[in-house]
């Protein structure tokens, strides 16, 4: 059990100078655990928490191929709300919104979690119905929303483009005021601290190589440290779910596309808020630091290379000057990239797999990190209980095969090849 | 930047080309009734990180259909062929 994080604690160590103790053991494989997860970022972590925390099962290890916080935990442009619109999906990211709001307590470590609201613009008369729509939804899932018209833009944003010759014009939006944003860093960390104190096993830089299977069922892995056996086997790697879902022989509605996200060097605060463009896939906000965080689309095409390609930074741009027009001298401090798992109806997977005692947490498109608490949630009941969750029925492997595609835009499948 | 050597046109930047995704996949045949092996065709893959050979299509350019092949993981070229060519083959 590591110290508990205090203001108290944080004057003894400051008045002693006594050196922090690390956040959570280094672990080293056991033979045999009752549940192994596969992968150590944010929903790998969360899982292993809940499993503990909520279904009390601590024999758990979460086996990592490189460090804790070295993948999508650490890429993203750390966005958490919860304004969808499909039955299931809006059910499901309130209740993440809600784990979010009490984060930082429940772990003991601060996740930085800041509901500064989350404004989707509209660009079109319809589309202003459409995100009204969106809202209204909303509300009648009890989750906040409140319609703006052009008039309540201006007075949350006036820094946006209001000139009569804007391609974009603004029309309104709808703002979500629980929306915001969170450290991500702190979300890998605090859950894996949590989850290590409640005896968790996280294993760094271990590799999974292979599955050991019984026939139809799969008893443990094969790792760069030794074979590890497994009661239950939970896969929770999004970005490289098909690679490693191939060593247990499954083909999954699954390919690797790169998000690029970037980051300007810090201005005054400026930007108070989440904004999300209308008329592109385009969404902004100012970090802590000052920097101006967005991103756009995806690449376009497969790959598993975490660098993006160029000609992406000049859209994503064009949609941020387009928006904010103030902006444009504005330099880039940092762009990266992070693979993710692209899906036929853009919807994750959480649920059982084929193959008895394993089961399968991917497939998170552009969605992954607002999801983490609730994926990890869910992931751990539909472990424990050898079935789904409620809230993650609607996400089964086997939706496509059902013709139960979870199409939360509306669009028909494969958008994101448009 | 990824380049795509384009037979008809020669190397140019990808921007000019739209991925349309994994060309070793066989069709099944006209006819097939069976919904299985529709589903497995349209919606699984094999997403490798490795070597991968994908359709593209020069829509700003000749607007040929080409397979190319690229390693996923490095995105390293290995080289097309014109789509048609390698169908008839």
């Amino acid at each position: 059990m590591t110290e508990r994080y205090s203001a108290l604690a944080l004057a003894r160590h400051a008045l002693t100078g006594a050196p922090w103790e690390r956040a959570w053991r280094a672990a080293e494989p056991r033979k045999s655990y009752d549940v192994v997860i596969i992968g150590g970022g944010g929903h790998g972590l969360a899982t292993a928490y809940y499993l503990a925390k909520n279904h009390g099962i601590t024999n758990v290890a979460v086996i990592e191929k490189s460090y804790i916080g070295s993948g999508n935990v650490g890429r993203n442009t750390t966005l958490i709300r919860s304004n969808y619109q499909m039955p299931g999906n809006t059910q499901f990211f309130e209740h993440s919104l809600q784990l979010w709001e009490g984060l930082s307590h429940e772990l003991n470590y601060n996740a930085m979690v800041s509901q500064r609201g989350q404004i989707v613009l509209a660009h079109s008369p319809s589309q202003l119905d459409v995100v009204a729509r969106k809202g209204n939804t909303m509300l009648l899932n009890g989750i906040d929303s409140e319609l703006l018209d052009r008039g309540d833009v201006m007075r949350l944003l006036p820094y946006l483009d209001y000139s009569k010759d804007c391609r974009f014009p603004i029309y309104g939006g709808i703002i979500q005021r629980r929306a915001g944003t969170v450290r991500h860093d702190a979300v890998a960390w605090g859950y894996a601290r949590a989850a290590s104190n409640l005896g968790v096993d996280i294993i760094e830089n271990c590799e999974v190589t292979g599955f050991v299977r019984d026939g139809e069922r799969i008893t443990g892995v094969e790792t760069t440290k030794g074979r590890v056996l497994a009661g239950r086997t939970g896969i929770a790697v999004a970005g490289h779910t098909s690679a490693v879902a191939a060593m247990a022989g499954l083909r999954l509605p699954v390919e690797s596309h790169i998000l690029q996200a970037f980051v300007t060097e810090p201005i005054k605060p400026f930007v108070h808020h989440v904004i999300s463009f209308g008329a592109e896939l385009f969404y902004i906000s100012q970090s802590d630091k000052g920097g101006l965080v967005f991103g756009g689309h995806i690449d376009g095409f497969n790959t598993y290379t975490q660098r993006g390609q160029l000609p992406k930074i000049q859209t994503v741009a064009e949609c941020a000057v387009a928006l904010i027009p103030g902006i444009s001298r504005l330099r880039l401090l940092r762009h990266w990239g992070g693979i993710q798992d692209m899906t036929p109806d853009g919807s994750p997977f959480i649920g059982r797999t084929p193959l008895r005692d394993l089961y399968l947490n991917g497939g998170w498109c552009y969605q992954g990190f607002k999801a983490t608490p609730a994926s990890g949630w869910c992931f751990a009941h539909t472990i424990a209980h050898e079935d789904e969750h409620p809230l993650v029925r609607h996400m089964r492997l086997d939706r496509f095969e059902r013709g139960n595609g979870l199409d939360e835009y509306g669009l028909g499948l494969w958008t994101y090849r448009q | 930047m990824l380049r795509i050597p384009c037979p008809h046109c020669g190397e140019r930047d990808y921007t000019e080309f739209r991925y349309a995704g994994d060309a070793s996949k066989v069709r099944p045949k006209h006819g097939t009734d069976d919904v299985k092996t529709w589903h497995d065709f349209v919606f699984l893959f094999d997403n490798p990180k490795g070597p991968h050979r994908e359709y593209w299509q020069h829509v700003l350019g000749c607007r040929q259909w080409l397979v190319l092949e690229r390693n996923t993981a490095t995105n390293e070229v290995m080289g097309a062929v014109l789509a048609r060519t390698r169908e008839a083959s």
